[in-house]
């Protein structure tokens, strides 16, 4: 009955597909995959802009959407329908073809992403032998069109936004790309269904993830900063920081073609998280070894939207950052100790089994990160913070 | 063969409209689609690692750079005149000269290699034991290089201490 449950997705999916003949059945297989992709995905997205608003509203002591439906609950149809049937305005001087396929761009490349998230047991669209590294060129071409966005629209503040979107996205995907590294290490693949299988595994009840060692929990840290960086949310949110730059790269852009970026943002952010949860947090594994009655594809959305939580919590809770700030903590810091990280990753490989890896590598890393974080305060000559005027 | 005959013109005029086209931002996107069409190309001939790689080098870094550096030297107005440079004839002989050599060599391959009736399947784990096996001192001298020129590339734009503010 668990199986049954568990492969619900997966039996429907050859029920339908048997339906029809033979040589039709690869190309209606893949439609199916892509259709419940592209429902699943914009849904979440939905729930989480509600969670979002609801969520941020608390936190600053209002009571957030509450009038379409009942708690508010219909506010993203709402907004929707509003988005379709705003007009589409393009700016005189603007590249109109380029202003056109930005969005387009973006949108597509983002859910291109999702082909190889295992969302569940045998719930991956395409098992590729390097998905991690589909994964992270797909990535990189998301700030091509973010580039073109601003750019495209003629308009200094649009321009400043993509060229602030850019050097931060280009900076802080070296940490993103090399805290995987680390997983990739631990594997031995690129795979990212064998990086679940390996962390598929229980001692006493308790899971095998890779944040629960002493690299796998560093690079987890440094690569959640890196995607929350990326896919430019608060305290990253620089580019579109609406205090100095309106919106920054997607300032001109109204209606529909508004919507898809704000979709664009929300899905990468929705399939980082997946990737992240995939790579660290045991994918479609189940916390505890009882909790395994419960559907794979469960755990998977589950731990997304944890994820989306603890996004949401961190945009109530910090400050933005400054421009310098941002490049010299992402070349300064969680650099060198990405790279730290490999050689500790490294050593845990060679020093074979038994308790003296956790502390040697755990000592290394702490004693790294506590010696980083001082050096680096204490040339910024930080003293007792100081009031002028509200003593 | 369809798939080839939909990637090969798209890279083709990709690379085409970069040389021709008068808006140097254009330009920068068109090598970017040529990019695309190429990484394409390698991932219709199974090649997945050449063609994610092109992908994340080129059209992720690559063309973002090309970009950054236009939009930071020269304001990318358009230019007035045509784009033709006046050495547009001696740039086409070596253009030629250059597909003839590279034609001849892979055209004299196929008789050079032995004649394989099954094609090899290359993993990605079988290119990380080549580069970390056989390969491995070529790939450390890359390495060094590529940091040699990094340290240059920083010295290049390091503000002078000492010298005129």
């Amino acid at each position: 009955m668990t199986n049954m449950l568990d492969q619900v997705f997966v039996l429907l999916k050859h029920r339908i597909v048997g339906l029809v003949p033979m040589p039709v059945q690869p190309i209606l297989g893949a439609v199916l995959s892509v259709v419940a992709i592209l429902a699943v995905f914009p849904g979440l997205f939905a729930i989480s802009v509600l969670l979002e608003r609801k969520g941020l509203g608390r936190m600053q002591n209002r009571i957030g959407p509450n009038r379409v439906g009942p708690l508010g609950v219909l506010q993203p149809v709402a907004d929707g329908i509003k988005a379709l049937i705003k007009e589409d305005l393009v700016p005189y001087s603007a590249d109109h073809v380029v202003h056109f396929l930005a969005p387009v761009v973006l949108v597509v490349v983002v859910f291109m992403g999702y082909a190889v998230l295992p969302m569940g047991r045998n719930m991956t669209f395409v098992p590729m032998d390097a998905g991690l590294l589909f994964y992270f060129a797909m990535g990189a071409s998301a700030e091509l069109s973010i580039f073109m966005a601003g750019w495209s629209s003629r308009n200094k503040y649009s321009l400043l936004g993509a060229m602030r979107a850019v050097a931060q996205m280009i900076s802080y995907e070296v940490p993103l790309l090399l805290s995987s590294v680390v997983i990739v290490m631990m594997t031995g693949s690129l795979s990212l269904d064998k990086i679940v299988e390996v962390q598929n595994q229980y001692t006493w009840g308790l899971p095998h993830w890779f944040v629960f060692t002493p690299m796998g929990f560093a690079a987890f840290v440094m690569f959640a900063i890196a995607a929350t960086a990326e896919t430019n949310r608060s305290p990253f949110d620089l580019p579109e920081g609406e205090s100095e730059l309106v919106a920054g790269y997607f300032t001109e852009y109204s209606g529909f073609k508004f919507a898809e970026f704000f979709l664009g943002e929300y899905v990468a952010m929705l399939s980082i998280s997946g990737l992240g949860a995939t790579l660290f947090l045991g994918g479609w594994s189940a916390p505890l070894e009882i909790l395994n009655v419960v559907p794979s594809w469960f755990w998977f959305f589950a731990k997304i939207m944890v994820w989306i939580c603890f996004y949401i919590w961190m945009r109530g809770t910090f400050p933005r950052l400054r421009q310098d700030q941002l490049m010299n903590f992402a070349w300064k810091f969680v650099l060198p100790m990405t790279l730290l990280n490999l050689l500790v990753a490294g050593l845990w490989r060679f020093m074979g089994e038994g308790w003296l890896r956790w502390v040697v590598c755990s000592a290394i890393l702490l004693a790294a990160y506590v010696l980083g974080g001082r050096i680096g305060m204490r040339s910024k000559k930080f003293g007792p913070r100081s009031y002028r005027y509200a003593e | 063969m369809v798939i080839f005959a939909i990637l090969a013109p798209l890279t083709v005029a990709g690379g085409l409209a970069a040389v021709m086209l008068r808006n140097t931002v254009h330009c920068a996107l068109a090598v970017a689609v040529a990019f695309a069409g190429l990484a394409l190309l390698f991932l219709q001939l199974n090649a997945q690692f050449a063609g994610f790689a092109q992908i994340l080098v080129y059209v992720g870094a690559v063309a973002i750079l090309v970009v950054f550096a236009i939009l930071l030297t020269r304001s990318s107005e358009t230019p007035a005149t045509g784009v033709f440079s006046k050495t547009w004839l001696t740039g086409l002989v070596i253009a030629a000269a250059v597909f003839a050599v590279l034609a001849w060599a892979v055209l004299g391959s196929r008789t050079a290699l032995p004649h394989e009736q099954i094609e090899p399947q290359i993993a990605v784990a079988q290119i990380g034991y080549a580069l970390m096996g056989r390969y491995v001192l070529p790939l450390e001298i890359v390495a060094v290089l590529l940091t040699a020129s990094m340290i240059g590339a920083v010295i290049v734009a390091m503000y002078e201490k000492g010298g005129a503010k």
